[in-house]
């Protein structure tokens, strides 16, 4: 019994292999639970901790759509073994928001667009949020090389990058500049300050 | 479909005793970025993953410049570079001492997947995988780079020039695996330079790629190295070439003489990723490219990447 990217399934993989229990801390919190030897990282966030926010699109480390940070460093969790983060801190997309708002990238991507089918909206996300931790004034071009291992394939990058840009900016200047509130122009020009995510909503 | 193991080795020798225990079927597992694709399409029959990177041995990262003259006596530090083999390709890329002195690792380790992979992914994986088009190879080849291995025979040393022997297979014996690779310090006015050709910006194996260091007496070339990937079943280095350099000053015929022979030395395939005749002629431009760089590099010029 195996996927559509010909890895086990959940039943198979905990009829066949050693069952092992990883202690780690998930987006703030420390969990323990029970693994198959044969999860990755992936597997145990979406099957066993039902974080489902990462996505499998790949596989194979190509998409960025189960990127995570593990102990402060973007990795595809496709491309990790459960076990191996015994110890370690994971921030998924579920553990970028506060309760009371949503990320400035979150918001961003909401404002400019820059999702369509939104699989690929968390990867995004995560990759985002790891080069704004260590660069709060990213050049266009420091954008796409940090992004060049997530992948798109309906909205295309332009609505990305520009959603990362405005994120970049509200970081590091504190100030939200939606290109949609107000007189809905596009780009930093509006230059509208608003706390809403959307005029009207 | 067999179970598949984990376990992470608390020490050097326990990684050798897990791998002896686990036969053909254990694999060191590094970055994991190969092998764990591998083991999960079956690629590779793997049943225990040894995981090592919680060893001392395989997260070193540390440079030692030659023993200036002046030094007091006694004093005597072994120079030059030490990667361990699951130090993931950010911490290469990004060290001051290596961006210095090895330029060819930080242009091959910089475009090595996407910025996840490099989170990950090392230089011992990347040899220890042994693909005829890896990136980092001919980059090691030219610098120089010895892989440290151990196993249950004990210790030895394996130049990288002499790592692989065919596609995805290596001089490593059963229990054997990289703890760590070493690069010699460079000679004082030299460089390296390291270029692929690919028909997109970023993501992409390489169609060709090319390395190269030189080191200088005056205007005469006293040292050089070549290195190619994905022209031949391994990366290849090419040291008649890189020989016929030294002892003359690295003029335009000189580089011409050495892209036409390196050109001619290649052994390449025509594949999905472009044709012989293609390769051969990527060759020919990449190696001028990377002997420039190099020797730009070595009279003291910012050369960007």
């Amino acid at each position: 019994m195996t996927t559509e990217t010909g890895r086990p399934a959940l039943e198979a993989r905990d009829a066949l292999d050693e069952r092992i229990v990883v202690t780690a801390t998930i987006n703030g919190d420390e969990r323990s639970w029970l693994s198959s030897s044969r999860d990755s990282l992936l597997e145990a966030l979406r099957e066993r901790l039902q974080l489902t926010g990462s996505k499998e699109g790949c596989n194979n480390g190509n998409c960025g759509a189960c990127s995570v940070i593990l102990d402060g460093r973007l990795v595809n969790s496709c491309l990790v073994m459960a076990a191996e983060v015994e110890g370690a801190s994971v921030t998924t997309v579920e553990g970028l928001a506060r309760p009371e708002a949503l990320h400035p990238l979150q918001t961003a991507f909401l404002e400019n667009a820059a999702l369509q089918c939104g699989i690929c909206t968390p990867g995004f996300l995560v990759a985002s949020s790891a080069l704004l931790a260590q660069n709060t004034a990213p050049s266009e071009e420091e954008i796409r090389f940090w992004l060049a291992g997530n992948l798109c394939r309906c909205t295309g990058y332009d609505k990305i990058i520009r959603a990362v840009q405005q994120a970049a900016e509200e970081v590091r200047t504190g100030v939200h500049r939606s290109p949609i509130a107000g007189t809905g122009t596009h780009g930093a020009e509006a230059g509208v300050e608003s706390n809403t995510a959307i005029e009207g909503e | 479909m067999q179970a598949l193991k984990y376990a992470r080795a608390a020490s050097v020798d326990d990684a050798i005793r897990l791998l002896r225990d686990g036969g053909e079927a254990a694999r060191v597992l590094a970055g994991g970025t190969d092998l764990i694709v591998q083991a999960r399409e079956r690629r590779r029959e793997v049943h225990l993953l040894v995981d090592i990177k919680r060893l001392a041995e395989t997260m070193v990262l540390a440079y030692h410049a030659p023993t200036p003259p002046d030094a007091p006596p006694g004093f005597y530090i072994y120079p030059g570079l030490e990667v361990g083999a699951a130090v993931p390709l950010y911490r290469v890329y990004g060290d001051p001492d290596v961006q210095r002195h090895y330029r060819a690792l930080v242009e091959a380790s910089h475009v090595i997947g996407g910025t996840a992979i490099q989170g990950r992914a090392t230089l011992g994986g990347n040899l220890a995988n042994a693909s005829p088009a890896a990136d980092s190879i001919p980059a090691m080849m030219a610098l120089g780079g010895v892989a440290r291995v151990v196993g249950a025979g004990g210790t030895r040393e394996i130049p990288v020039a002499e790592f692989c022997t065919g596609p995805g297979r290596s001089a490593l014996q059963p229990t054997e695996f990289i703890v760590s690779l070493y690069f010699p310090p460079p000679a004082s006015r030299s460089g390296s330079a390291w270029e692929r050709f690919i028909p997109r910006n970023e993501m992409d194996i390489a169609v060709v790629n090319a390395a190269a260091y030189l080191a200088f007496e005056g205007d005469t070339v006293s040292e050089a190295r070549l290195a190619l990937g994905a022209v031949a079943p391994t990366p290849l280095a090419l040291p008649d070439v890189a020989a016929a350099l030294v002892g003359r000053p690295l003029d335009d015929a000189a580089i011409d003489r050495a892209s036409a022979a390196a050109s001619a030395a290649a052994r390449p395939i025509s594949d999905m990723r472009g044709t012989e005749a293609q390769r051969r002629r990527l060759v020919g431009v990449l190696v001028g490219r990377v002997l420039r760089k190099a020797a730009a590099r070595a009279r003291g010029e910012e050369v960007p990447a």
